[in-house]
């Protein structure tokens, strides 16, 4: 292997270990604030892949109708509350995909990526409040297995949805930029470099969202200590709320990202979700710096081994982990004590 | 006592009625219609709209059972087609994995199926199995008699990490093998994987004039892309699992040269006038583009109607020895399709032997090259 080909490898598993790395952050921020491992994340990401990609071709994509229906039964719900969340609910599950609706009506047959993108994002995102609403709420106080099992469930409804909606061919979101400049000897696609950039933006916008922000504190304060939080009145359900939201927003961008790199098929999702979540746990499902770290060893291990020994690729990198995860229980515990 | 008269006549009727022949052929179809292989089970089952309802002066009824694309469920489905419907024959399963499933079941009962998927078998120990499917290794002999003929000496293979990589390697071997060449790596990528950059900076570090594709449908374009990307200037080769509209949709300008096999019936209309099975292909695409569209074309539709063509060929003189609904017409059914002989068909031309249950020749596969955009035959 020469020098050249090393930085070819060590560049694809960087990208590959950015998109892990957003994952990993969507289930980190989930996990810290409702004790969730949010596995559907993955198929979420499918979604915004194929909905961008449904969008371009000019169809309406089923996961608006699926946002619009779910939300029309979030609507009837808050209105049956009545008081402040009645007018919350008309804002959030009436006007809103309203509007989303008309606006995908009226723009999806210009087919401008731009629009599409944004279209797709606004689409996905909330499914992540709607799946904490009507799913994850109600049973909040299980236990973590419990909530894993539920997720589990909802990552094979979402699956199935999927395969309605888009039909099991695979499809690819259109590129930000076709464009690619040469680093020495190394070419490298601008495409990759959108997807380090996308990265970076979110990871120090999150930086500032937790830092500076009252809903980002609330966050935090929910993630080190739900009924302390409860205590000083932060509403665990907003939090819930907000928490998903993030994840489905993560998800649903690393959907475009990816799916202008590569065609996804509707269950693709699950298999990028799972190294997302190796990531994560190397972090012990608290630490995101340490989560970073794990992401980007997934991605670049996963690139070196494909070029050493590909058809056994998987059993090496979930190989080599088994050491990390050991060393990691043994210095700090299951993560269930801390949660 | 009355009670028990009853049972006993109940009994009686029950057995007369299993026992008795029945007044029309009943075939039994068992076809991925949902599931991960829906896009193939759609056509698989659009070409029942064309089946003829009666054979040999017989009505015939079509059971058509979906097996989600799961092996067990189509292996309960031929359970009950056999035990409760009394079918005489099998169109499919439509599924290599269900085929190997429903296989043991179908020889027990001698009752005789038709697998439509590439699915390999011993004759001699599963007598009742016929397939009318291309075996992979007589797709790959015509795509290595092209490189031959091309002077490729040196080849790289990249293919799926799964049992479909592991087939189109064993046929790559035994064909490189015969034709002299080298196979100089062997790089392995999943379905679901976003990335194969490391597998074809590997390939492409080994300098092979030509690289084989032991893979299908649409993530097969992301080797071929990188591959080109990197500037790869050799021929791409690949097997019939990626001759699809859809993988010139994904590959776009990278696909551009890509060399495959196929059924005839996918470019029944490019096939030169000499070609028997033209006339044959173009009435049953004529009928099913009416009905499907112009995009419909597919090889799937094309092996359910090859085994109705099987099956009306050989019905009428299973009549002859049996009722339908009797071991004796399935028995004779079994005989007469082993017997079949240059039957011309939409996927190829049939002629069968007790040691060849497929007894498809060269004149099953076509090659084909993407070129502006389609799939043309190479002529």
């Amino acid at each position: 292997m020469d020098l050249f080909v090393f930085l070819a490898l060590l560049q694809d598993g960087i990208t590959t270990g950015a998109i892990y790395l957003l994952l990993a952050i969507g289930l980190l921020i989930v996990f810290s604030v409702t004790r969730v491992i949010f596995v559907p994340q993955g198929d979420l990401l499918a979604f915004g892949t194929l909905t961008v990609a449904s969008l371009q071709s000019g169809h309406l994509p089923g996961t608006l109708w699926l946002l619009d229906g779910v939300a029309a039964v979030a609507l009837v719900v808050s209105l049956c509350r009545g008081g402040r969340a009645a007018v919350m609910g008309v804002l959030a599950w009436g006007v809103f995909p309203l509007v989303l609706t008309l606006a995908a009506v009226l723009l999806a047959p210009y087919q401008v990526p731009a629009i599409s993108i944004l279209l797709a994002l606004a689409i996905v995102t909330p499914m992540g409040p709607l799946i904490w609403r009507f799913a994850f709420r109600p049973v909040a106080g299980a236990s973590v297995l419990a909530l894993l099992i539920l997720a589990m469930a909802l990552h094979f409804v979402l699956i199935g949805a999927g395969l309605v909606f888009f039909g099991p061919e695979e499809a690819s979101a259109p590129a930000l930029t076709e464009a690619s400049f040469d680093l020495g000897t190394l070419n490298v696609s601008d495409q990759s470099l959108a997807v380090l950039l996308c990265c970076a933006a979110l990871v120090s916008g999150l930086r500032w969202f937790f830092g500076a922000t009252i809903h980002g504190k609330a966050l935090r304060a929910t993630a080190s200590d739900r009924i302390g939080a409860r205590l000083v009145g932060i509403d665990a359900a907003a939090t819930g709320a907000l928490a998903f939201g993030l994840a489905s927003f993560i998800a649903a961008l690393a959907g475009v990202l990816i799916g202008a790199v590569t065609p996804l098929s509707y269950d693709a999702g699950f298999d990028i979700g799972l190294k997302g979540f190796v990531a994560a746990i190397m972090g012990g499902l608290v630490s995101y710096p340490m989560a970073a770290a794990g992401a980007v060893l997934v991605g670049v291990l996963e690139s070196l081994v494909s070029f050493w020994a590909s058809a056994y690729r998987e059993v090496i990198v979930f190989t080599l982990l088994i050491p990390v995860l050991v060393w990691l229980s043994l210095r700090s515990g299951s993560p269930e004590d801390r949660a | 006592m009355r009670a028990r008269l009853f049972a006993a006549a109940a009994a009686v009727a029950f057995l007369g009625v299993s026992a008795e022949a029945q007044a029309q052929i009943k075939l039994g179809a068992i076809l991925s219609i949902s599931g991960p292989g829906a896009a193939m089970g759609v056509g698989y089952k659009g070409a029942f709209d064309f089946f003829p309802k009666e054979i040999g002066g017989v009505p015939v009824e079509y059971i058509v059972r979906d097996d989600a694309t799961d092996a067990n469920v189509g292996f309960t489905a031929a359970q009950r087609m056999i035990s409760e419907d009394h079918i005489d024959a099998f169109i499919g399963p439509s599924l290599t994995a269900t085929d190997a499933a429903v296989a043991p079941l179908a020889n027990q009962a001698h009752v005789p199926m038709l697998a439509m998927a590439p699915y390999e078998y011993d004759p001699a120990k599963q007598p009742y199995t016929f397939s009318d499917a291309q075996p992979l290794s007589l797709m790959m002999a015509a795509v290595f008699k092209y490189m031959q003929a091309h002077g490729v000496k040196q080849i790289g293979y990249i293919g799926f990490s799964d049992g479909w990589g592991d087939q189109v390697l064993a046929a790559t071997k035994q064909w490189s093998q015969t034709d002299g060449m080298t196979i100089l790596a062997d790089e392995r990528y999943a379905r679901t994987d976003t990335s194969a950059e490391a597998q074809v900076l590997k390939l492409m570090s080994v300098h092979p004039e030509a690289i084989v594709m032991g893979t299908s449908a649409t993530p097969a374009a992301l080797p071929v892309v990188a591959l080109r990307h990197r500037g790869f200037k050799g021929g791409l080769y690949g097997n019939h699992g990626i001759v699809s509209p859809a993988f010139i949709k994904v590959g776009g300008a990278a696909a551009e040269g890509v060399i495959a096999v196929t059924s005839p019936v996918v470019v029944y209309d490019q096939l030169p006038d000499s070609n028997v099975v033209k006339p044959v292909a173009a009435a049953f695409m004529a009928d099913y583009t009416k009905q499907f569209g112009p995009q419909s074309i597919n090889p799937f539709a094309g092996y359910s109607y090859d085994a109705m063509l099987l099956l009306k060929n050989a019905i009428p003189i299973a009549l002859k020895a049996g009722k339908p609904g009797t071991e004796e017409f399935r028995v004779a059914l079994r005989d007469a399709l082993e017997k079949t002989h240059e039957l011309v068909g939409v996927s190829g031309v049939y002629d069968m032997s007790p040691t060849n249950h497929n007894g498809q020749d060269a004149r099953a596969a076509v090659l084909v090259e993407v070129k502006d955009g389609a799939w043309r035959a190479i002529q």
